[in-house]
């Protein structure tokens, strides 16, 4: 065997989108020697797959928007479950992390004035995401990527060396974390390309990996999204929350098959577009919740006049949260009123002339000509919900980004209590930035108090080590394909724990869960390890399996419907739950599922609503106290 | 309707390889990157091909299709006849890793060799301020998904080795123009995107507009600019005149 690849560091960051990035440079700046490993080449990360834009109260476009207004729009549209905390920090510090990225070069489209424009986005109440037509992913990405090459230049002036404060490993995978003593050591993994090992030896790792979504087989997620982060942490002993509640996208592509999920972004209904059934009727004005009567038009004429004259007008229920929006088309479909081939249609062709669609929606325009010989200028689209968030993630601190394991940070959708129960669109990049500053800050101070370095023992790496290569032996002749085994697991998680649940189906899935834990015990791959998507695939399973195990189990206990957790035996809201978090725990080769109560929401951020509307989450004795 | 299609995929290493026939079901509405997939779930566990988002939105999935530089996630299946033969190589102008996984490192490191956006001094964050018109120009660039088929396809060095030591290919040359063209970026880019970064060897084919999955302009409105004012600054005889005779007085 040949010697193992070593590299040590003061702060690892596991994960290179917007909050790896983010946590990086601000580990750097905090003088860290820092390293970000990232699964994919650099500036390919899941960010740059979000197209709206991203949410913060600068108050360019409605000089009425401020962090009050924002902090209210994001804990309803998380159905109050959010961590008021995170919540808060979000609110205040969004703008400050979007004009830092105009100091890192990013181009945002521009209001008359000649500042960052704003535009409106489901359950923010006013316009409030800057974007970059509907590429912002990319925008963001590229800014925070520069932005690393800026600094890299930087040291190179000083010390003649790229690399020597801050590196970037790509195409590198970690398949496991490293403890000394309970506390984090390192990381180990394998580099993609040549399928050799490496250990990273370091006392701080910020998990920044994204979210799940390959573990349901209709998704706008890309192949890395397997869940990695959340099962490092759980392994290493912390815990996750809200597991129950995943975010399908009320808009992916339904047509053709190979594009299904692939997601159509909110900007189309945000910009104006609607929602019509097989008999063309805009059937969102059916679906409108009672907590969201009093802001949401009833009527067409109303909705149509709110894009003009916001402040007289209530906002068209196509911009309700997501949860909402994907429930309907759903029922639509299911009561024979969907589109051919399984979706509703999503019309902006009838709602602003072709030259403005192409200016606001250029992405979207060449993604269905491209891809389904549609012209969203001349035609509608047709368009499905689309498993695309997790809400739940690592249990952290939310000022400093901290899991229960010394040592181990997060940030970014892999962290879990920011976004509650549903996510508002738009609150994901700015989350990012928000809480992958702060991750990094915290890391970088965590690393800074410590008198010692922990160490990563043999005996551990070698375990790891044999974890790694168990796909390669077969050992107990099951000889199962992974492949096969990806395509059940996605297929089950759909089918059983997705966007409306059963009990009985719940039950189902956790024990097909168990059957495809036994098999992929016996998972058995060919080839060797030098860039083998098959070995890949095997490892990742094991992450994809234990985090669908979290879902599926939470999805279960929690017997109430609240934001992206829809139960049809329980369609319901329940205060009382609304008090209580669902806490992951790994126990032995299992999940374990406890009830933790959920911390009380700050008395000063309660008054800045009215009491008719906390009736609507909280408990009469919350409400006295 | 399904069909069985035929599939010929190089395979091999840095090392060497050559073309593997394979025929494979291909169905309605399937990009080529569907089918390598299906290769790899059905035949082939081990065929190395590099992708992300499927949706033409990473460039990731970056490879040469009958011979052109294409993404194999936005090639659609139905522009090729059901008894045609797809063959689907990697990118020439790189090493190759394995089967269909090229070392594109030569773009990072070209990446790493264009000065940084330069910000206005004494413009604290939030005080920018930019017209619409003004950033349209750069934006058009940074709609760039770094695929680097322009610069595999960029005959200066897809033919020629020895120039990648010099030129930085259109995906930089055009990252300078984008700095160049920025509102309020603070440096002068015009000089080195001569000396330093190769714009001279660029002969404006039209090779890398061609192939770009994102329509970019990248001859007309990045090259062709940046030439105009290097040669401005450069050949123009009485700026010439000009730095000449101040020059000679200072």
């Amino acid at each position: 065997m040949p010697e193992l690849e070593r590299h040590s560091f003061d702060v690892l960051v596991i994960g290179a989108g917007g909050a790896g990035l983010r946590a990086a440079i601000e580990a750097r700046e905090h003088g860290m020697r820092t390293a970000v490993l990232c699964k994919s080449l650099f500036g390919k990360a899941h960010t740059v797959m979000a197209e709206g834009g991203i949410a913060a109260a600068m108050g360019n476009v409605n000089s009425n928007d401020n962090w009050q207004v924002h902090f209210r729009d994001t804990m309803r549209g998380g159905k109050f479950l959010n961590n008021w905390r995170m919540a808060e920090l979000h609110a205040k510090e969004a703008p400050d992390r979007v004009w830092e990225l105009e100091t890192y070069g990013a181009l945002f489209d521009r209001t008359k004035d000649g500042r960052i424009s704003q535009r409106n986005f489901g359950g923010h109440e006013y316009p409030r995401l800057a974007h970059v037509g509907d590429r912002t992913g990319l925008e963001l990405i590229r800014s925070l990527q520069q932005k690393v090459v800026s600094l890299q230049q930087d040291d190179f002036a000083e010390t003649g060396d790229y690399e020597s404060r801050l590196k970037v490993f790509q195409e590198f995978t970690v398949t496991d974390l490293v403890l000394d003593d309970g506390r984090v050591a390192g990381a180990f993994g394998y580099w993609r390309e040549s399928g050799r090992f490496v250990l990273f030896e370091a006392p701080a790792v910020v998990l920044a990996t994204g979210g799940i979504g390959k573990s349901f087989k209709v998704t706008s997620n890309s192949w890395e999204y397997t869940g990695d982060g959340h099962a490092l942490a759980l392994r290493a002993g912390a815990s996750l929350i809200n597991m129950e509640f995943v975010q399908f996208h009320p808009t992916g592509m339904v047509w053709p098959p190979s594009v299904k999920g692939i997601l159509v972004t909110e900007s189309v209904r945000g910009d104006g577009g609607v929602l019509r059934n097989s008999e063309g009727k805009r059937f969102m004005f059916d679906y409108i919740p009672e907590v969201f009567k009093d802001k949401y038009a009833d009527n067409e004429a109303e909705a149509d006049r709110w894009y003009a004259d916001p402040g007289q007008n209530r906002r068209p229920p196509e911009l309700l949260p997501r949860d909402e929006v994907a429930r309907a088309i759903n029922s639509e479909v299911k009561a024979g009123r969907g589109s051919e081939h399984g979706g509703v249609f999503l019309d902006v062709s009838t709602r602003l002339p072709a030259e403005e669609i192409m200016r606001r929606l250029p992405s979207m325009h060449h993604q269905f000509k491209e891809l389904a010989d549609v012209d969203i200028t001349a035609q509608p689209m047709e368009v499905g919900p689309t498993c695309h968030y997790v809400m739940g993630g690592v249990q952290v601190d939310p000022d400093t980004g901290a899991s229960s394991v010394p040592g181990l940070f997060a940030a970014g959708e892999v962290s879990g209590g920011m976004h509650g129960s549903n996510r508002l669109g738009g609150n994901s990049l700015s989350d990012l930035l928000v809480f992958g500053r702060r991750a990094g800050a915290g890391a970088s101070d965590y690393v800074g108090g410590l008198s010692a370095r922990p160490v990563c023992s043999d005996e551990a790496v070698a375990e790891a080590e044999r974890t790694a290569v168990a796909p390669f032996s077969g050992a107990d002749g099951g000889g199962e394909n992974p492949y096969t085994l990806h395509m059940e697991l996605q297929q089950a998680m759909n089918d059983l724990v997705g966007i409306i649940r059963r009990a009985e189906e719940m039950d189902q899935a956790i024990k097909r869960l168990e059957e495809l834990k036994r098999r992929a015990a016996t998972v058995v791959v060919e080839g060797h390890r030098q860039f083998n998507p098959g070995w890949h695939l095997a490892l990742d399973l094991r992450n994809m399996l234990l985090v669908s195990e979290c879902v599926a189990r939470a999805a279960l206990l929690r017997t109430e419907s609240r934001g992206g957790h829809t139960r049809d035996d329980f369609p319901g809201m329940d205060a009382e739950w609304r008090r209580k978090l669902l806490v992951c725990r790994s126990a032995g080769s299992s999940v374990e599922v406890v009830e933790e109560p959920q911390v009380p929401i700050r008395s000063d951020l309660l008054e800045l609503f009215e009491h008719s509307e906390l009736q609507k989450y909280l408990t009469a004795d919350e409400l006295e106290g | 309707m399904g069909y069985q299609g035929h599939f010929r995929v190089w395979r091999g290493s840095d090392e060497g390889g050559g073309l593997e026939d394979f025929t494979v079901e291909v169905n309605e509405g399937e990009v080529v990157l569907d089918v390598i997939h299906r290769l790899q779930a059905t035949q082939t566990p081990d065929l190395a091909v590099r992708w992300n988002c499927k949706a033409g939105k990473c460039g990731s999935c970056s490879a040469e299709i009958n011979g052109k530089p294409r993404l194999l996630c936005m090639t659609r299946m139905s522009v090729f006849a059901e008894d045609e033969t797809v063959t689907v190589t990697p990118m020439r102008t790189f090493p190759v890793i394995r089967d269909l996984v090229t070392d594109v490192s030569y773009n990072y490191q070209k990446a790493r060799e264009i000065p940084a956006f330069k910000p206005p001094a004494g413009v604290a964050p939030g005080e920018y301020r930019m017209q619409q018109v003004d950033v349209e120009r750069s934006q058009e660039f940074r709609k760039c998904i770094e695929c680097f088929l322009c610069n595999n396809t960029c005959h200066v060095i897809r033919d020629h080795e020895e120039n990648k030591e010099s030129f930085a290919g259109p995906r930089f040359l055009m990252r300078v123009a984008e700095l160049e063209m920025h509102p309020l970026d603070q440096a002068d880019r015009v000089q080195e995107a001569q000396s330093s970064h190769g714009l001279g060897l660029c002969n404006i084919t039209k090779c890398c507009t061609e192939v770009c999955p994102e329509h970019i302009k990248i001859t007309d409105n990045a090259l062709i600019p940046m030439k105009e004012r290097v040669a401005d600054r450069r050949y123009d005889p009485i700026v010439w005149l000009g730095n000449k005779l101040f020059r000679n007085k200072s």
